[in-house]
């Protein structure tokens, strides 16, 4: 790396003082190598930031703001909208979170309050394996394997308990909303409950001795003193997947069906942000087309960008120092 | 029932519940991977690693040309953002409170949570677009982008573990700085650096999303980073949404393969951050 400066302690008497003075020429090389590596890394969001901004202008211009709430998607008349790629991308979003919150949560709470110490490690090592899947195998399995089968069981099983829900009800399809929502809860599970868990271990072991003391049963402990301890964490885990599920791309594109309507139902194929830029981005030839993508990836950034802010602001409240933040990424 | 025998009750009934959570967490696991082996493995054969693709239709024929290229692509990714990462985590872990660290360490995290799509546009707009063709060069500085935050999260975290006392006794001996910092703290965990960044590595070898218009992919074997180059994960999505029988099996047996790779490469990274373990309190 920078080993080609001069060697200043091991030569003659008078370099050594300098050497101490923290001014040799190896420390002054040594720290500009760094500083222009660590520079590099603010430069490359601001230029990413720049880029999205330059190559969205056209349609920025053109539609500006509306562009968040009109629904039409026609690359032959360019016009174009994003509504039905935001409520898409929320939409199974929440599916997702409504799935593997409470299940994330029943892990990171066993697994911290409950679990025999021999098996906690190797428990969050395995599903620690799940987050390592990249996404297009995901959707591979998505799409010859978990969708047939929602398809011909959960799917209409669920209509008939919940049909009379407008979300649960019209015809039934294979890709779909619910089906992106499935896949995305298995994703995004866990991250949420990586972090949940350090949240939870960050909780002083007072808390619960306190509440056992108390009289509290194992479970009244946790829900008593260790869930509110640790609530801003958890709800920080809570919102880092949001973030992720918000973003994930391939394993959704695969399931959802792509279609750019507002998805009136789950059952209905729908359509993401970050699928349209994956599906349409390399064919697209017409210059407002591939603005009106780019303008999408700026929306999805900037969402990502607020969403996982708030998430870190919550995580660090509880877990201030324990790394726990970046350690799920 | 006693009002403490119903208590006892309902804390043993969530218990369980808990532990039914572990259970659904953990199937898609063992069902994935059951699937991909029972799935992928009957179409593994030496023809698979060593062959290019057949013509749509016929049988034979293999992903060579997609190991080739995702090992460029990444090996490159690697050169370009493992010394930028790990540079950049050395500097916050040495100049802890300097603004500098301050802001790299929120931008790391900022990026962290970029979708990788969004950095494929990027990517795009920034390479392919001003040099108006795809390319596999393209799609490695997409994935570089995606592993320099990851490795300088990482990189610091680890010089951190080294103690004090440790850089304490290197500058008292009147070892300069940089020798301090680059012979004593990041030699002494470098077990941990490389944990890191095979954990980085494990990431972008899988991802998919930004080579999709950066190197966009290929049936050939192209072994220039100036062409569109084909990737094993591109391979299992193409082949995946494609209407053939023959592809979807192709499809699986890739995708085997690939989680083989990334699952490997995190094993790897787990054994070398256990070799470092001494420095963890």
């Amino acid at each position: 790396m920078t080993a080609v400066t001069p060697d200043v302690t091991e030569s003659s008497a008078p370099a050594r003082p300098r050497a101490l003075a923290g001014r040799s020429w190896g420390d002054l090389v040594f720290r500009g190598v760094l500083t222009l590596a660590a520079a590099t890394v603010p430069v490359l969001l601001g230029f990413l930031v720049v880029e999205l901004w330059v190559g969205s202008a056209a349609a920025r211009d053109q539609f500006g703001l509306s562009f968040l709430v009109r629904s039409a998607w026609d690359p032959v008349a360019g016009d174009y909208g994003a509504l039905p790629l935001i409520a898409g991308t929320l939409l199974t979003s929440l599916v997702a979170l409504v799935i593997a919150v409470p299940l994330s949560l029943g892990v990171a709470i066993y697994l911290t309050e409950f679990a025999p110490q021999v098996v906690r490690q190797p428990i969050a090592f395995v599903i620690g394996l799940l987050a390592a899947i990249p996404s297009v195998v995901y959707g591979l399995w998505g799409i010859f394997v978990l969708t047939p089968i929602l398809r011909t069981s959960v799917f209409p099983l669920l209509q008939k308990t919940l049909g009379f829900l407008p979300l649960f009800s019209g015809p039934i399809y294979g890709p779909s909303v619910l089906a992106a929502g499935v896949i995305l809860a298995i994703m995004v599970m866990p991250y949420i409950m990586s972090v949940s868990r350090e949240v939870l271990l960050a909780v002083p072991a007072s808390q619960r001795e306190a509440a056992l003391a108390l009289g509290a049963t194992r479970w009244e402990a946790v829900v008593t003193a260790v869930l509110p301890y640790g609530m801003s964490g958890i709800l920080g885990a809570v919102i880092l997947g949001l973030g992720r599920a918000l973003g994930e791309t391939m394993a959704v594109t695969m399931l959802i069906g792509n279609r750019h309507e507002l998805a009136s139902s789950l059952f209905a194929p729908g359509y993401t942000m970050a699928a349209v830029i994956a599906n349409e981005f390399a064919e697209a030839v017409a210059d407002l087309h591939i603005s009106a993508l780019t303008y999408t990836a700026l929306t999805l950034f900037a969402v990502t960008v607020l969403v996982n802010a708030g998430a870190r602001l919550l995580i660090w409240r509880v877990a201030r120092g324990s790394g726990a933040g970046s350690k799920a990424l | 029932m006693s009002a403490l025998g119903r208590r006892r009750v309902r804390s043993g009934i969530m218990t369980g519940l808990t532990v039914l959570a572990v259970v659904v967490a953990v199937a898609p696991l063992l069902f994935i991977l059951g699937d991909l082996v029972a799935k992928g493995i009957g179409n593994l054969s030496p023809a698979f690693f060593t062959r290019l693709p057949a013509p749509a239709g016929e049988t034979g024929g293999g992903v060579a040309h997609a190991i080739v290229g995702t090992l460029l692509m990444v090996g490159t990714a690697c050169l370009i953002g493992l010394p930028v990462g790990i540079l950049a985590g050395i500097y916050c872990a040495e100049y802890r409170d300097s603004r500098l660290a301050w802001a790299v360490r929120f931008v790391a995290d900022v990026l962290n949570g970029t979708p990788s799509i969004v950095v494929g546009v990027f990517a795009w707009t920034w390479i392919v677009a001003s040099q108006q063709h795809f390319s596999g060069f393209a799609g490695s500085v997409a994935l570089a982008i995606l592993m320099v935050p990851m490795v300088t999260r990482t990189t610091e975290e680890m010089v951190l573990l080294v103690p004090h006392s440790l850089r304490e006794a290197a500058l008292a001996l009147g070892y300069p700085r940089w020798r301090t910092s680059l012979l004593i703290v990041a030699r002494t965990n470098a077990p941990g650096i490389v944990t890191g960044a095979l954990l980085a590595v494990a990431r972008v070898a899988g991802e998919t999303a930004p080579l999709l218009f950066t190197a966009l992919g290929s049936q050939y074997m192209v072994t220039s980073l100036r062409e569109p180059m084909a990737a094993l994960p591109l391979t299992v999505y193409t082949y995946a949404t494609g209407p053939y029988e023959e592809w979807h099996r192709y499809a699986w047996a890739a995708a085997l393969v690939l989680i083989l790779v990334v699952f490997a490469l995190s094993l790897g990274a787990r054994l070398a951050l256990r070799r470092s373990s001494a420095f963890r309190g």
